[in-house]
């Protein structure tokens, strides 16, 4: 008996639509988040992750109406984000239904952004999300997309975040984002050493071999993909067997 | 039946709103102490601080309503910090009392695991448990939460572990509460709120 390890579909979205692309860039359209969303519900999927890749401010509303009628087709957490920078902004993401937020760009500006999160929702719905990009013998953090670096050490950021009030760390690595070659376990590895909250590997999903060996060498608690998903290529209950029969803590399901 | 749920601003409230509908199960919300003392069952959803919790519930003068519900034998269930907000006091606000409906503290879990406890586990069941009927063994179930209440006497009916064996489903008389969020907790968590929603029905 054991916490389990987390499977979670991601749904990239320009505030409507889930689009979907590769390193962040070459965007296409990939469907209706609310479909998506359901059928992830039915076949197992232990959270979703929704965000709001172009998080202009014109948006918001339909993005707020996005979550709305994603939540209405969940019984399983559900934790949305982009462009969030201030408490009120955070407070309209969860009464819109979500049970988490995340932040990136406007928490590596203002880290107190966290605290007072923390503060007002409590940890448990703080999601620090970090882009890192392979530079060197490190990792640096990536803003706006991943679009602008930060020259932050993406390990010392996930640490400081938790220290700052961050209850669960998103590290998608831009090196394999939509490349399905693989997580990048070095990078969850070294994360995950330095903090003592779940950490969500993402960028690099494809075959059960990759999600084994994020849960095994790069130490995550749970494991994030989108195009594998949305296009069929990787089935929620095959992989979870798979991962069951490797000795792997997941809920089985369906 | 009047199942009503003690709005005070609790961030799941439209969640287990949700998943009664999908039960076909119709609620309400009350916000007022009218509102609390007619109704045949209470639900008190939470997330968040237990101190902003007790502040929530005192600002709406909704403490003693709930406490007369509970002599009374209105059922009530309590759902994550709904739990904790059961007990007399919390690590996480010292100083400031709660519901005091069991007597013993919620602890902040010791950092042995990572926390907050956030995810699907499994219960260790070790007495007979009216909202776990008919709910496989091996059930996983969805917890967010960095402080619990290690001991509710014969209260707890099933225990979680994570960092330290804790209270994950309390049964006493009329008052029911669950560590986990059965509103998102897929199947099994619809047949938790459904178990409480019969045994609710069955004690007018």
């Amino acid at each position: 008996m054991s916490l389990a390890h987390r499977i979670i579909p991601c749904l990239d979205t320009d505030g409507e639509r889930v689009v979907k692309g590769v390193q962040f860039v070459n965007l296409r359209d990939a469907g209706d988040p609310a479909a998506l969303a359901a059928r992830y519900n039915i076949e197992g999927a232990d959270e979703l992750v929704v965000l709001d890749i172009a998080a202009s401010r014109d948006h918001r509303p339909t993005f707020l109406e996005t979550i709305r009628r994603v939540a209405a087709e969940l019984a399983i957490p559900l934790t949305a984000g982009g462009g969030v920078a201030t408490v009120d902004e955070g407070r309209a993401i969860l009464r819109a239904g979500a049970d988490k937020l995340t932040v990136n760009t406007a928490a590596i500006r203002h880290p107190e952004l966290l605290t007072a999160l923390a503060a007002e929702f409590g940890s448990q719905a703080v999601v620090l999300a970090i882009d890192a990009k392979r530079v060197g013998d490190h990792w640096e953090a990536f803003v706006r997309g991943g679009s602008v670096p930060t020259g932050l050490d993406a390990v010392a950021w996930a640490h400081k975040g938790v220290e700052c009030g961050a209850g669960e760390i998103l590290v998608t690595s831009m090196d394999r984002d939509g490349m399905r070659s693989g997580f990048d376990c070095a990078l969850t590895a070294a994360i995950s050493r330095v903090v003592n909250v779940p950490v969500i590997a993402s960028g690099g999903a494809d075959t059960p071999e990759t999600f084994l060996e994020v849960f095994r060498e790069g130490r995550a608690d749970a494991a994030l993909a989108a195009s594998i998903f949305h296009d069929r290529i990787q089935g929620l209950g095959e992989l979870k067997r798979y991962l069951g029969e490797h000795s792997i803590s997941v809920r089985q399901s369906g | 039946m009047n199942i009503a749920l003690v709005e005070y601003g609790a961030g799941n409230l439209p969640s287990v709103e949700r998943a009664l509908t999908r039960l076909g199960v119709e609620s309400s919300r009350a916000s007022t102490p009218e509102a609390l003392a007619d109704c045949d069952a209470l639900i008190l959803p939470g997330v968040g601080h237990f101190g902003a919790l007790m502040r929530s519930l005192a600002e709406r003068s909704l403490v003693k309503p709930l406490h007369d519900a509970v002599a009374s034998g209105v059922p009530l269930l309590g759902i994550c910090l709904g739990l904790q907000a059961m007990f007399a006091s919390s690590d996480e606000a010292i100083g400031d009392a709660g519901l005091a409906l069991f007597p013993q503290n919620v602890s902040a879990l010791p950092p042995t695991d990572r926390l907050p406890h956030m995810g699907w586990n499994q219960l260790r069941r070790v007495r007979p448990s009216a909202l776990l009927e008919g709910v496989p063994q091996d059930a996983y179930f969805y917890f967010a939460h960095s402080y619990a209440a290690l001991d509710a006497g014969e209260a707890g009916v099933a225990l979680c572990d994570h960092s330290a064996p804790f209270v994950a489903v309390l049964e006493q008389g009329s008052i029911f509460a669950t560590q986990f969020h059965p509103e998102k907790s897929g199947p099994v968590g619809a047949q938790v709120l459904s178990n409480f929603v019969r045994r609710a029905g069955s004690k007018q």
